[in-house]
């Protein structure tokens, strides 16, 4: 808390901590966190508890029901013992990387709540004083009123109003106008007015007003903040969800290890498409990474061998190998930044609606004040009552329920949808969502999971060695599910290896060219992916595909909410088209590349559709970045889930038409909430403009239109 | 009319003291698990300590 103190009980504030601080029982810290998506009542809680308690090594176990999420405090126990306890009692368990959760609560939101619980307190009490007045308090009484609503007002209008004076500076600095211009004028012209008249005893005093507009306005600020954070936290579940394991190259073989336990000189191998975990130095002789977190640009950039690589580049090119040269708590910082600052400016050229209304609403504020002070100097000469007047204007205007109109409903819509398993990650995802006309599906790892029902044993021992070695730089499905199913061996030394988005992956092994991938690009006559080793006839390598679960009624789902479904998959003709019979598709289109990908999505958005594109591989990661909105499975790698606006935490995506449904309802409520604040101000605005609005009308009129606005809000996803 | 100087004090510390116990349960993390803790009270007592 700052210097200005707004009240006796603030002094109070650092006395009620240190009660509470003796209040809750001492005990450890906790230190292992996991990801339980699938909670939701007090039985699980119960549950939950109870599994982990029993547990030997276990000191304390807390359920975070909102986020959640159990604090784990233990001294011995360990991850996968632990989340083996919990599928027992029948819940998923994800570990989240503790150090990158901030477990203390964010200060700034902190800082606007006491904001607003100053401004309440102070509000509450000079409005009691006001009824006085309003009810007839007249000569001494009303101007001990009005001096002890100014010595409470003052000082927590200066306290509270502070995030609104400082957006309006820092937009007057660059000479232009945003919402908060016309706010903090409003706030402090009816305070300062006020204050004026109190010391000329004047009849009316506009104390009330000042604090319920900071009040009602703060609730609106704090919200918005509540619902960026909640998409900034969405990015950092993310990556304390997925980012922890990295290749580590122990004497040619790789090793999934946790990034916490990479050393400095471990030599690690980057797939393509995958972040680089730590910093380090290149020992591949190139490779091409985006660096767009650093430098703003997503332009690839080309590195040399002994160049630096920084933690949360992504690679763009074919696997390289790195040497780690920075590692800990530096460079994983950086990395959740890079996931962050992706969350918070990707399309930052979609202008939302909120801003759209700002930028007509804040002018027109200024000009109608002004023109009021204008015409009646002129028509009475009185410029008091003409500044009394401009004030009353401004303050009716204020966009109180402007303000408050799309925070509640996008912060109300943002938790609801993440109790249905998705994380929003960017704040306009949901308007753009609500305007798609078409989604587009990519096929394996999207609409089918990968995976082998039988181990591939047919392969010789230099055969598994050479498969095993090219699978392993690829995250693709395919490639993951190969080196699930095939047999243990130490892989073989490969060089040059590229991967072909949407083909397969290539290398040189001794002199032979070496390849996993697609039958046709192999040229061999079968379908399926497939090992091809220099001219040798290529070895099918079969792979089952089972569709991801909830897939149909998915479908169902959007054809009813009037969105027209289609896949484009880079698979071969065949295998799409029988998927797309299975489920109802027949708007299909195979064989694309990556490129074809991104240019089919362009050519829609030209068309004047609006596309929602749902997939998760690196051929699918240009189109992501070009659809109107995109989403991507949790299992996507880092440059789709970067490119994505909304990641599905769930394996099942049947809920996605609830996400269009809760999207269109955010953007209806916000709407008409829009409508309502509109319809208030049209009829207080004539009347303030004729000089007829007493500091009662005022306040009627403002605090009824916000609560309005609030209460509509919460109508948001009641029929989905 | 007197009175005022008595009453006037008193509703200010009234509110000054509802203030200090909202603060209070903000810094003593109440709000941090809003759902988790409406759920709890179906608990039983004898459930985990």
């Amino acid at each position: 808390m700052t210097a200005i103190s707004a009240c006796p009980a603030c002094d109070a504030v650092p006395y009620a901590q240190s009660i509470a601080a003796k209040a809750t029982p001492s005990q450890a810290e906790p230190n292992l966190f996991l990801s339980l998506p699938g909670i939701h009542c007090a039985a699980c809680i119960g549950k939950v508890e109870r599994a982990l308690m029993a547990t030997p090594g276990v000191d304390n176990a807390r359920v975070n029901l909102s986020l959640k999420r159990v604090a784990i405090s233990t001294a011995s126990a360990d991850v996968d013992q632990l989340i083996a306890v919990l599928k027992q009692v029948g819940y998923e368990a994800f570990p989240l990387d503790a150090g990158l959760l901030q477990t203390k609560g964010d200060t700034l939101g902190r800082m606007l709540l006491i904001r607003l619980a100053v401004a309440g307190f102070a509000m509450m009490n000079v409005m009691l004083f006001s009824v006085a007045v309003w009810s007839g308090a007249t000569d001494a009484t009303r101007d001990l009123f009005h001096l002890i609503s100014a010595v409470i007002s003052l000082p927590a209008v200066l306290f509270c109003g502070q995030p609104f004076f400082a957006s309006a500076w820092s937009a007057l600095r660059v000479r232009t106008l945003n919402m908060d211009v016309p706010i903090s004028l409003a706030i402090l012209l009816a305070a300062g007015m006020s204050l004026y008249e109190v010391m000329n005893s004047g009849a009316h005093a506009y104390f009330d007003a000042a604090l319920s507009l900071t009040f009602f306005l703060l609730i609106g600020r704090y919200l918005d903040h509540h619902t960026r954070n909640a998409a900034r936290s969405a990015a950092k579940e993310l990556a304390a969800l997925e980012v922890q394991t990295a290749q580590r190259i122990d004497a040619g073989q790789t090793q999934t290890v946790p990034v916490a336990q990479l050393a400095i000189g471990d030599m690690i191998l980057i797939p393509t498409g995958v972040r680089v975990p730590v910093d380090g130095q290149l020992t591949s002789a190139h490779a091409t990474t985006d660096r767009s977190f650093l430098t703003g640009e997503s332009a690839a950039v080309n590195l040399m061998q002994n160049e630096t690589v920084e933690a949360g580049e992504i690679n763009l090119g074919a696997p390289f190998e790195m040497k780690a040269i920075r590692v800990g708590e530096d460079t994983t910082l950086r990395r959740v930044a890079a996931l962050t600052e992706m969350a918070e400016n990707s399309r930052s050229t979609y202008t939302n609606l909120a801003d759209q209304a700002a930028r007509v609403y804040a002018p027109a504020v200024h000009l109608l004040a002004f023109a009021a002070f204008g015409v009646w100097v002129a028509i009475t000469g009185d410029v008091r009552l003409a500044l009394n007047i401009a004030v009353a204007v401004l303050i009716i205007t204020c966009p109180c329920a402007l303000g408050l109109a799309v925070p509640t409903v996008a912060t109300r819509a943002i938790a609801l949808l993440y109790a249905k398993g998705f994380l929003v990650k960017s704040g306009t995802a949901l308007e753009r969502i609500a305007e798609t006309d078409i989604a587009i599906f990519d096929k394996t790892g999207t609409l089918t999971l990968s995976g082998s029902a039988r181990q591939l044993n047919d392969l010789n021992d230099p055969q598994v060695r050479i498969a095993r070695a090219l699978a392993q730089t690829s995250q693709h499905p395919v490639s993951r599910a190969i080196l699930a199913a095939l047999p243990s061996a130490s892989p073989a030394t490969l060089t040059d290896v590229i991967e072909v988005p949407g083909f397969g992956i290539e290398a040189q092994h001794n002199g032979q060219t070496v390849r996993l991938g697609k039958g046709a690009w192999l040229g061999a006559d079968f379908d399926g992916t497939g090992l091809r080793i220099g001219t040798a006839e290529p070895i099918a390598l079969p792979l089952s595909e089972t569709l991801r679960p909830g897939v149909q009624t998915a479908i169902n789902g959007l054809r009813e909410l009037g969105i027209a479904p289609q896949i484009l998959s880079g698979d071969r003709h065949a295998a799409v088209a029988d998927l797309a019979r299975a489920v109802g598709i027949t708007d299909l289109r195979a064989e694309t590349t990556a490129t074809e990908k991104h240019a089919y999505l362009t050519a829609l958005q030209a068309q004047g559709h609006r596309t929602l594109m749902i997939g998760d591989g690196l051929n699918d990661t240009a189109a992501l970045a070009a659809a109107h909105a995109s989403v991507a499975p949790a299992s996507a790698l880092d440059a789709s889930r970067n490119a994505a606006d909304v990641v599905i935490i769930r394996e099942g995506i049947d809920e996605l038409p609830s996400l269009i449904a809760i999207a269109r309802s955010t953007v209806h409520l916000s709407k008409q909430n829009f409508a309502i604040a509109a319809a208030y101000n049209f009829i207080a605005v004539p009347v303030a403009l004729l000089g007829y609005a007493t500091p009662l009308l005022a306040a009627v009129a403002m605090s009824v239109s916000s609560i309005t606005v609030l209460l509509n809000a919460l109508r948001v996803g009641r029929n989905v | 009319m007197n009175i005022l100087f008595i009453l006037i004090p008193v509703s200010i510390i009234l509110g000054g003291l509802g203030l200090a116990a909202f603060l209070w349960t903000l810094r003593s993390g109440q709000y941090d698990d809003v759902e988790g803790d409406a759920a709890r009270i179906l608990l039983d007592d004898n459930g985990p300590k």
